[in-house]
């Protein structure tokens, strides 16, 4: 569990389990929280909580924090104030950025691979082609990531969100350049997940296509 | 094998394999390790002492280093990977570790090329001063690979990284001619050993505030 009190500024050792608070059976729990860039603050005095199998959908005009809450959820940013407690490993964190963070020069296969070398990642191999067939990367495989279009680098990014296979999911725009059948298997993926227990936070500037799995909502102003 | 020495060779490998694509770094500093060294060959005059040239030699270590830290971080930096790394659930001290041995790997080409290039252009390199380069190359890589990623995160990268390493590499560059030059190498090279020591446990420890925003 990550959990910074009211010392901004010190970065956790990263998540792990700790003794919950009495009764909380959740799996984010944010009080006051804000977070700052300079002058700037970007989020303040947020107060929130996720239930275990829930889906958070978040929702804002451009600028409004959606990202920068997600990267405060996956523990990118230290909070600059309040209190953030997020009950699940590191190691079972799925995040899905702005940025495939893939690495241009790594194939395809190589990304993943490093990715799930350091996940620990059992099977990894099988898992690895298993995810960009369903994915239909499994020809470009031995590709250069540089050499994809932005909708297979976010396929493959997708790809490496789910390899570890996570129990919360943060994602940002996740349908960003995927293209209808790209959007299609996302969609299936997603609900796949949901049923299996899953836990999302998941920021969208089109929540109506996310709406039969909702079970709560954020707006930014 | 352990989970940390698995995490760092992980890392370490993907950094040599991008290395090796990319052709980026290496030649680079062969390139300018070299240049350097002929430059310094028709400035130095012909009269000026071996001791001097032994100066020039680690002039031209120290800024090749420099050249190599300032493209550690660039992939990490321009396509926002280091997001990537540090959602990982490795100690985040393994990527400073790994990073740190691929610039020692890319930093210990450019002296096998470098050595005997000042051995030809002004003399020859005891096995002192190849122990002092050694151990310089250690220190510069665990102070230089924190203090890149530090750079990183700044706006003046290419002024605030050699504004950051000169000082701190001072002390390597006064061990490192001393072992090439004193009658009694012994003490600069057990100097350069503590220095390694003591800014290696440093720059393990911090690296993980370094990066945190």
């Amino acid at each position: 569990m990550l959990a910074v009190g009211r010392r901004p500024g010190v970065p956790s050792r990263g998540h792990g389990r700790r003794g919950r608070g009495r009764g909380w059976l959740g799996v984010i729990r944010a009080r006051g929280l804000g977070r700052r860039f300079g002058g700037r603050r970007v989020v303040s005095g947020l107060d929130l909580d996720v239930a275990r199998e829930s889906f958070l959908l978040v929702t804002g005009p451009n600028g409004s924090g959606k990202t920068t809450l997600l990267r405060l959820l996956a523990g990118l940013l230290v909070p600059t104030a309040g209190e953030l407690q997020v009950d699940v490993d590191r190691a079972r964190i799925g995040f899905l950025g702005h940025d495939p963070l893939l690495y241009r020069e790594l194939t395809a296969v190589e990304n993943l691979d490093l990715y799930g070398r350091l996940y620990r990642v059992p099977e990894r191999r099988e898992r690895i082609g298993m995810l960009l067939e369903r994915f239909g990367l499994w020809e470009a495989r031995g590709e250069h990531a540089g050499s994809f279009s932005r909708g297979m680098l976010q396929r493959l990014a997708l790809c490496r969100t789910l390899l570890h296979e996570p129990e919360l999911f943060l994602l940002d725009e996740p349908y960003n350049a995927l293209d209808a059948q790209g959007a299609e298997l996302l969609d299936g993926q997603l609900a796949d997940l949901r049923r299996r227990g899953a836990t999302f936070v998941v920021a969208t500037h089109d929540p109506a296509r996310l709406e039969p799995l909702t079970t709560s909502r954020l707006a930014f102003a | 094998m352990s989970r940390y020495a698995a995490d760092v060779l992980a890392l370490a490998r993907k950094d040599l394999t991008l290395e090796l694509r990319a052709r980026d770094t290496v030649p680079a500093m062969l390139l300018f390790v070299v240049s350097a060294l002929v430059v310094f060959h028709f400035a130095l005059p012909s009269s000026a002492s071996p001791l001097a040239a032994k100066g020039l030699l680690w002039i031209a270590i120290l800024f090749t280093a420099l050249l190599g830290l300032t493209r550690a971080f660039v992939a990490e930096r321009e396509q926002r990977l280091l997001d990537g790394l540090l959602l990982a659930p490795c100690d985040r001290s393994a990527i400073w570790l790994a990073k740190a041995l691929a610039l020692l790997a890319f930093l210990g080409i450019a002296e096998v090329v470098a050595l005997p290039a000042f051995a030809l252009f002004f003399s020859g390199i005891d096995g002192e001063t190849v122990a002092g380069v050694a151990l310089a190359d250690i220190g510069i890589c665990a102070v230089g690979t924190v203090l890149a990623a530090m750079a990183v995160a700044g706006r003046a990268r290419e002024l605030l990284l050699p504004l950051l390493f000169l000082p701190l590499a001072i002390p390597i560059v006064v061990g490192g001619v001393g072992a090439g030059v004193a009658d009694h190498p012994a003490k600069y090279l057990g100097f350069l050993a503590l220095y390694d020591a003591v800014f290696a446990i440093i720059s393990w420890a911090s690296f993980e505030y370094v990066v945190a925003e």
